[in-house]
C-alpha cells in the first residue's frame, strides 16, 4: 500500500547535506511509505529541510518500523538524560 | 505497429500543461513514420523517477509515442525526482485540477505529433492510477489502464496533507474503456474497494475489465522494490497491451 498520510513539524537547527555542506533546516517531513533506497516495502521516511533554499537543500532518511521507534527510545532517553535546564 | 529494430528517440521536451504553463515532460518515440497511437504515463508520489521512464521508454517499444508530464516541475523544477517529490509532498501534493490539465496538454501534444493517428490512452500506478481513472472521466482519452490506483473507491482518512479524495462521484463521467490490475494481497485497494469499483462501473454501464493477482500486494509491476511479482507483472503487461492494441490502432 502507499500511505499519503504526511506528518510536518518545525524544527530549528542543521544538517550536513548535499555536496557534505551543513545547512539550516527549518522543516520536517515525516511519512511512513515505500522507500526511494532503503530495502524494505515500507519505511518511516523523514525530510530535514530547508525550503528556502530549494528542493535539494535535504536529508532524507528511511528507516524500517523497527529501527524508527528504537531512534524514538534513543533520542528520548539521550534528551531526558540531559539536566532539564539545558532541554526546556 | 510494433517496430521490428525497437529502435526509439527519446527526449526531455517542453509543454503545455494547466493554466498553460510549460511544464517538462519526458518522450520516448519508435523509429518510422506511423501512424500510430500514443501512451501518457502518469509517475506515481515518487515522481518522475528512473522506473516510470523505464515504463514510458517500454510504451515506445511496443509501438506508441509515449510520454510522462513531470507533475512537479512547478514545485521543483530541474530538481533530482526524489527531492521533487519530498518537496511535492511536504506542500500536499498535486492537486486534481492540476493533473486534468497536465495530462489534457500531454494528450494534446501526442495528437500534434506527425507520427499520431489520433488516438490516446494513460496509464499510472499507484496514485497515478486513481489518476489515470480521473483523468479519464475528464479528458478526452481512447483507453485507460488503473494499475492498483488507492482511492478510486473508499474513503481517505481526515486531515490527510495530500490533496485527494475518491472518484466515486465522477465513475459516471468515464469517457473511455478501463483496465484495472490489481492485487489481491493489497491494503488500498483491497479487493473490497476493487469489487466496489466494478458494481460501479457495471451500474453506469461502463466497459471495462478488471483483474485481480493472488499472491501479489501493491506495487507488483515494481521491478526495483520487494513487492515485484514476475507472474503478476508478466500477465499485466500482455493485458496492456492487448488492451491497447484493440483501442489504440489507426
Amino acid at each position: 500500500m502507499c500511505t499519503y498520510a504526511t506528518e510536518h513539524a518545525d524544527v530549528s537547527g542543521s544538517a550536513k547535506g548535499p555536496g557534505g555542506a551543513w545547512f539550516r533546516v527549518t522543516d520536517a517531513t515525516v511519512y511512513f511509505d515505500h522507500p526511494v533506497h532503503a530495502l524494505a516495502e515500507h519505511t518511516l521516511n523523514i525530510d530535514l529541510a530547508d525550503p528556502s533554499r530549494g528542493p535539494s537543500a535535504r536529508v532524507g532518511v528511511e528507516l524500517t518500523a523497527a529501527s524508527a521507534r528504537a531512534l524514538m527510545v534513543a533520542i528520548a532517553a539521550a534528551l531526558d538524560s540531559a539536566p532539564a535546564e539545558l532541554t526546556a | 505497429m510494433r517496430t521490428m529494430s525497437d529502435a526509439m528517440t527519446t527526449r526531455t521536451i517542453r509543454i503545455v500543461g494547466h493554466r498553460d504553463e510549460e511544464i517538462e515532460a519526458y518522450l520516448a518515440t519508435p523509429e518510422g513514420d506511423g501512424p500510430r497511437g500514443g501512451v501518457i504515463v502518469i509517475h506515481h508520489l515518487p515522481g518522475y523517477d528512473r522506473g516510470t521512464k523505464e515504463i514510458v521508454r517500454r510504451f515506445a517499444e511496443l509501438g506508441y509515442d509515449a510520454i510522462c508530464p513531470n507533475l512537479y516541475w512547478r514545485i521543483a523544477p530541474g530538481a533530482a525526482p526524489d527531492d521533487a517529490a519530498a518537496a511535492a509532498r511536504a506542500q500536499g501534493g498535486v492537486s486534481d485540477e492540476q493533473l486534468v490539465g497536465d495530462v489534457a496538454g500531454a494528450a494534446a501534444y501526442l495528437r500534434s505529433l506527425p507520427t499520431s493517428n489520433g488516438k490516446v490512452a494513460v496509464i499510472g500506478y499507484c496514485s497515478g492510477g486513481r489518476q489515470s481513472v480521473l483523468a479519464a472521466c475528464t479528458v478526452d482519452l481512447d483507453a485507460a489502464v488503473d494499475c492498483y490506483g488507492k482511492f478510486v473507491t473508499g474513503t481517505p482518512p481526515e486531515g490527510y496533507v495530500l490533496q485527494v479524495t475518491n472518484l466515486v462521484d465522477q465513475l459516471p463521467n468515464l469517457r473511455c474503456p478501463l483496465l484495472g490490475l490489481f492485487g489481491n494481497e493489497d491494503k488500498t485497494p483491497s479487493p473490497a474497494h476493487v469489487d466496489e469499483l466494478e458494481q460501479l462501473l457495471r451500474e453506469h454501464g461502463k466497459t471495462y475489465e478488471l483483474h485481480r493477482y493472488d499472491g501479489a500486494g501493491h506495487a507488483f509491476f515494481s521491478t526495483n522494490r520487494p513487492a515485484y511479482r514476475v507472474e503478476a507483472a508478466l500477465d499485466g503487461w500482455e493485458r496492456i497491451e492487448r488492451f491497447y492494441g484493440a483501442l489504440l490502432g489507426a
